[in-house]
């Protein structure tokens, strides 16, 4: 059951992963925290730091960790080829359909289309991790600190476009510090 | 057969040693499939990832399997395919274990207690840098604006919310192509189509 249940939602990823990554981790973070809870939101926050610093794509990376923490190695192979299924289906149909000039024009227009509501979507699961299980300090008239780590980094990745994985060994660091 | 192992060789090395995602390793796999090995010209691959970026799916796995395909045939693709998703699979697996093992301990239980915000963080960047690249104006801001009404405060699926915006942008894109001689390629010169519902007034505005 729960292969079948890895199968069903990584396909469907990989069919509306649409605009990279982030956009898929936003999809894989509604399945896996909310719908299916197999993970907590403590967990998801984890495994998206960890398949952060870990190099290929980090959409490979999510499932693979996914499928291996709710059923094994089988899962992780399972959830990783289920997210890669609808890329090698469309393979074979985009070459033929979509390899001609105007086809790939409207593909293109959609796309730019689809990119403030896809924009909407990964704020959204930032949002959703906004918690006190995220933020264990938050609100317990302590300092605060996690609500600090996040602003500083927010600030360094958004306007100086700082190196993520740099970001997020020294949140740890300061995290192994405050507390 | 030695191009399907070679092709599966330079995805692996390249699946391997690149952080940071699928448009990192973009000029990484040129180098190898353009520049030294000679499979793929310029302008084609070029071409080709251009038809690739618009593709639902992980970035990496599509490259690797149109190349892949272009390459050597279906046995190409596969052993592309394979080479970039193994090295991530292997490295992810170890670490999962590991982590399963060491995660309860007080000093790593303190150091995710600072990564997690920053992953918060890290989630949030990207998306309002999308949101600039997107020219989203006060008046089309309502779409992200909606996206993440419905998905955070009303928990609507994404998958619903992407498939009604693919439906409306498709829409759109063909109004786009319609009005531009060549099939929409001069999307620059349009004012950008970032509305998933054409408004009768941004069709007068732009006759």
């Amino acid at each position: 059951m729960i292969y079948l249940q890895l199968l069903w939602v990584f396909i469907k990823i990989g069919v509306l992963g649409f605009g990279g990554g982030y956009a898929m981790l936003s999809l894989i973070q509604h399945e896996v925290v909310d719908h299916y809870a197999w993970m907590s939101t403590t967990d998801f926050a984890d495994m998206v730091a960890i398949s952060q610093m870990t190099p290929g794509p980090i959409s490979i990376n999510l499932a693979t960790y996914v499928g291996y923490t709710t059923a094994g190695f089988g899962g992780s192979l399972l959830a990783s080829f289920a997210l890669c299924l609808p890329s090698i289906i469309m393979v074979y149909f985009i070459l033929k359909l979509f390899m001609n000039k105007k086809s790939n024009a409207l593909m293109e227009n959609t796309l730019k289309g689809l990119k403030p509501a896809i924009a909407g979507l990964i704020f959204a699961a930032g949002l959703s991790m906004m918690n006190t299980q995220n933020f264990v300090d938050f609100g317990r008239g302590q300092n605060n600190i996690s609500v600090v780590i996040c602003v500083l980094v927010f600030v360094a990745s958004y306007f100086f476009k700082a190196n993520p994985i740099l970001l997020i060994v020294i949140s740890g660091v300061i995290g192994f510090f405050a507390y | 057969m030695k191009k399907a192992l070679q092709l599966f060789l330079t995805f692996f090395r390249i699946g391997a040693f690149t952080l940071g995602g699928g448009y990192a390793m973009l000029s990484l796999v040129e180098k190898a499939v353009v520049d030294q090995k000679k499979w793929i010209p310029t302008d084609e691959f070029w071409d080709m990832i251009a038809v690739v970026q618009s593709l639902p799916g992980v970035f990496a796995v599509n490259t690797a399997l149109y190349v892949g395909h272009r390459v050597a045939g279906t046995k190409g693709a596969f052993a592309a395919m394979l080479g970039a998703i193994i090295p991530s699979i292997v490295i992810i697996l170890l670490l999962a274990t590991v982590f399963r093992e060491y995660r309860d301990q007080p000093v790593v239980e303190r150091i995710f207690k600072g990564i997690r915000p920053c992953v918060v963080a890290l989630i949030l960047a990207p998306s309002l840098r999308m949101i600039k690249s997107a020219k989203v104006t006060w008046k089309t801001a309502i779409i992200p604006i909606a996206t993440v009404f419905l998905i955070w405060w009303c928990k609507i699926s994404p998958a619903y919310v992407i498939l009604a915006a693919i439906a409306g942008s498709l829409v759109y894109a063909i109004v786009i192509g319609r009005k531009t001689e060549d099939g929409g390629r001069r999307t620059e010169d349009v004012p950008s189509p970032q509305s998933s519902v054409p408004s009768q007034e941004r069709k007068e505005a732009e006759s």
